[in-house]
């Protein structure tokens, strides 16, 4: 099956592969998988104290449409507020990097690591508001 | 109405199976459905005999197989254990897949069969508890839900296993 010059470029080239201190209490993360086909997908998210995304890693073990749907995201990602992130659906993803119809999970894991990755920071700083 | 795999085979619907038992009936099957002795029958009777083959072949392969039987099993209580909307797992174990997997992508860089194998064993003993999991979850405890979750990481884990497997063969 062919890639799209999209997925490819991402592929080749991924932007943002990488961690983020987890232990930093501005880092959210987001870790979720797909038995389907094995792919694991761990995106961080480093959250200024206005809520914006001030920076976003990812590490991603799986086929190019994965790779390509967790880079594209980590680009888009920066500069948003974490309610804009949490809005972002796997439509989007799926078709500005053209995915066909086999390839869409790709993208719903993305979305997916994305609201898990905004629930984590949530929860996290919730937490501290809580303890002060 | 259509069989079932697991009636196919006259076995009993459970993650627990006679290995033994499934290999005869498979086999029984086969020679009975084999076109050798459909040369002189009927173009219905023959392509009715081609279709058992074909089902029994399909059965056969999915009952053999742990992670695909469970998926199979799974299906029969009506749950799609791969769902594609379903990605959430238990974070610990999506955890140490990183890790596996980051294992995997350092030891085949530096072409080190060694720790490959090593890992591959580790790979191969975890699948055998989470089968030993599976028959708690499905023929003790009819818990579908953990049934469910154990059936994807068994996934998972055959997944690292082919890749490991793959990564030594090149390096062979």
């Amino acid at each position: 099956m062919a890639y799209s010059d999209k997925v490819l470029d991402h592929y080749e080239n991924p932007r943002n592969v990488g961690t983020l201190d987890k232990n930093d209490p501005n880092v959210g993360t987001g870790m979720v998988g797909a038995p389907a086909c094995g792919d694991v997908m761990k995106l961080m998210i480093k959250v200024n104290d206005d809520g914006i995304i001030e920076d976003a890693k990812f590490k991603t073990y799986g086929c190019g449409s994965a790779i390509a749907s967790s880079s594209l995201v980590t680009e888009w990602l920066k500069g948003k507020t974490i309610d804009e992130a949490y809005a972002i659906k796997n439509s989007a993803i799926a078709e500005e990097l053209a995915l066909p119809p086999v390839k869409i999970h790709c993208s719903v894991l993305a979305e997916d690591a994305i609201k898990a990755a905004v629930a984590d920071i949530k929860a996290k700083k919730q937490l501290l508001v809580d303890s002060e | 109405m259509s069989l079932n795999y697991y009636q196919l085979f006259y076995l009993q619907p459970l993650f627990n199976i006679a290995l033994k038992t499934l290999e005869t009936n498979y086999r029984q099957i086969q020679s009975e459905a084999h076109p050798d002795r459909f040369v002189t029958a009927t173009a219905t009777e023959k392509l009715a005999s081609m279709q058992l083959a074909t089902l029994a072949n399909e059965a056969y392969q999915t009952l053999k197989n742990p992670a695909s039987r469970a998926k199979y099993l799974l299906e029969l209580h009506g749950i799609n254990a791969i769902n594609e909307s379903n990605t959430s797992m238990p974070t610990d174990f999506l955890m140490q897949q990183m890790q596996w997997r980051e294992t995997l992508e350092d030891a085949s860089m530096a072409h080190d069969i060694s720790t490959l194998e090593a890992l591959l064993s580790e790979m191969q003993a975890e699948a055998k508890s989470l089968q030993a999991d599976l028959s708690l979850w499905f023929d003790e405890r009819k818990d579908y839900a953990n049934a469910c979750e154990t059936t994807r990481k068994l996934i998972f884990i055959d997944k690292v296993c082919a890749d490991i497997q793959q990564a030594i063969d090149l390096l062979d």
